[in-house]
């Protein structure tokens, strides 16, 4: 706590490295994980190979992943996003197909009864229904990535981990404490901003079910 | 005009061949509301589900207006045919005004075009556009939102309707004030429209025309007093006795509704005692072979023929049947809705 008052510029810092760590890795993560998603949602034989892929890649230690993309992607941020992102992938794969799945039937042919191609249903009627799931895959994949993301620091990464890393060396309990609120407090912001977001793409959930 | 011309679908379940519609003709006159009824399996969903090509035909033709459907551009198909489903199947997403646009929205219609046409339609229907535009459809009673999914259907101006057991999920009363509310807003806007149900009386109610259907191919089709006066087949009577459940017309008794006529009884005429509830009546005819083709004759307690009643009066007394309970306060929907404020 005494660190964190007495240098809140360099844990500000830090804490904007750490978002940018995560924010890259959980926009690689969206920008692949949604369309497989979806994919897996429309070619249902695809679904067993590709969450099975994502859950097995999940389970890898983050420290053993670290050490294995080294080679081919150095030490620093490219090998830090790249090892998030892949263990975003399975919260935002999974939810973004269930949330697809979710759309009712009903729903569906409504959509295709008045005339509406396939991409025009995804974008009116499917990608709007899933959200909610989209998001709330987005959500624990953004949480984990915070956390996973301060261990990043170690491959050279930057971000609040080298407070903790930092505190560890030199048995500075002030840093580390300061390092893991920030972490937290992060989290905590990201999970509230997301849950946000979901109610502001969708005014209709924040309309209260009368009977009209 | 839609023309179904020898008409299967023919699903493969594990090589062994399922014809769901077989075998299936009729045409549906231009503003004639057709009713297709059946048993759950009969294939009527099917078959209207060809029309719109929301299942291919596997063999036979369907043609609109002279126009082969199959040969037509799919979306321009869609786009002249409105379809309205179990609880209008909206966008929950979406408000009223918006569910409304949504054909409006794909044919590329301005902002003020779309508006202005959504708040004629929701007067059309019956909801004030200034209460109910910017609602979302779960702050909807499922009566209203059945409205909006005509008025949806209605958006485009498409001159045909397919409505999928729209009533199926509302309320009793609240399905008697539909049926009704429809049949009005049919007289205004003269669309031609294929309704699937299972409910015989909303078939008797609402169809100029009615196709039973049974294991996928049709068992008569017909105007609903032919199906009284000359069911086709066994089942058709059964379908229509066993399923007309009128408990309320076992206390309307046809000397209630016959009519002086100046007409001589011929000899051959039928006479039904007026002390013969309305579906007592109905049973008798399907069993009797009348040569009036235009109705029947009521006795009075000396058993003399005083008065007549004509198949489609007797058709539609039939086919309103517990509506007319409900009429007193067939508005009533709105206004009790209206004084519960949705937020």
């Amino acid at each position: 706590m005494q660190y964190l008052l007495n240098n809140p510029g360099r844990v500000l810092e830090l804490t904007w490295d750490h978002i940018q760590l995560v924010g890259i890795a959980i926009i690689v993560a969206t920008l692949i994980g949604v369309p497989l998603g979806i994919l897996i949602s429309k070619v249902r034989w695809l679904a067993p190979p590709v969450l099975n892929i994502t859950g097995i890649l999940y389970t890898v230690p983050s420290l053993a992943f670290f050490a294995i993309l080294i080679p081919y992607t150095g030490l620093g941020l490219t090998t830090a996003t790249t090892a998030l992102s892949v263990y975003s992938l399975l919260a935002i794969v999974r939810n973004t197909s269930a949330g697809m799945d979710e759309v009712p039937r009903a729903t569906i042919d409504a959509a295709r009864g008045m005339g509406m191609t396939g991409v025009q249903r995804l974008r009116f009627v499917e990608l709007p229904l899933a959200l909610p799931y989209i998001l709330a895959g987005l959500r624990i994949a953004t949480v984990a990535a915070i956390s996973i993301g301060a261990i990043a620091a170690i491959v050279g990464a930057g971000g609040l981990g080298r407070l903790i890393f930092d505190g560890m060396r030199t048995l500075d309990t002030n840093k580390i404490v300061a390092g893991a609120l920030a972490c937290i407090g992060l989290a905590l912001a990201a999970d509230f901003g997301l849950s946000r977001l979901a109610l502001l793409l969708r005014p209709d959930m924040r309309a209260s079910a009368g009977r009209g | 005009m839609i023309t179904l011309d020898h008409v299967s679908k023919i699903f493969d379940s594990g090589g062994q061949e399922i014809r769901a519609v077989d075998d299936v003709s009729f045409e549906v006159a231009e503003g004639e509301l057709a009713v297709l009824i059946g048993p759950s399996g009969s294939g009527k969903t099917t078959t209207m589900r060809m029309i719109n090509r929301l299942e291919a035909v596997s063999e036979g033709t369907i043609t609109i207006d002279g126009r082969d459907a199959t040969a037509m551009n799919l979306v321009e198909l869609r786009r002249n045919i409105g379809y309205v489903i179990q609880q209008g199947g909206l966008f929950p997403h979406f408000t009223v005004a918006e569910n409304v646009s949504v054909v409006p929205r794909l044919m590329g219609w301005s902002k003020g075009k779309r508006r202005e046409r959504a708040e004629e339609l929701l007067q059309l229907v019956g909801l004030d556009p200034s209460i109910f535009a910017e609602r979302y459809p779960r702050q909807l009673s499922g009566g209203q939102q059945q409205r909006v999914g005509v008025a949806r259907a209605l958006a485009a101006d498409a001159p045909i309707i397919l409505m999928d057991e729209p009533f199926g999920a509302v309320d009793p009363i609240t399905r008697n004030q539909l049926q009704r509310w429809l049949r009005r807003i049919q007289a205004e806007v003269h669309k031609t429209i294929v309704f699937v149900t299972h409910d015989i009386n909303e078939a008797f109610l609402l169809g100029d025309r009615i196709v039973l259907m049974n294991d996928g191919a049709i068992e008569q089709n017909g105007h609903p007093a032919d199906l009284l006066r000359h069911p086709a087949s066994d089942f058709v009577r059964e379908f229509i006795g066993e399923e007309f459940a009128l408990q309320a017309l076992e206390h309307t008794f046809i000397a209630e509704l016959a009519k002086p006529n100046s007409h001589e009884v011929s000899s051959d005429a039928v006479v039904l005692p007026g002390t013969l509830s309305v579906p007592a009546a109905s049973r008798e005819l399907t069993h009797t072979d009348n040569t009036d083709d235009d109705g029947f004759w009521v006795s009075n307690d000396d058993g003399e023929p005083s008065g007549y009643v004509t198949y489609r009066e007797f058709a539609t007394v039939l086919g309103e049947g517990i509506v007319s309970d409900a009429e007193a306060d067939d508005d009533g929907e709105e206004e009790l809705s209206d004084a519960i404020p949705a937020q």
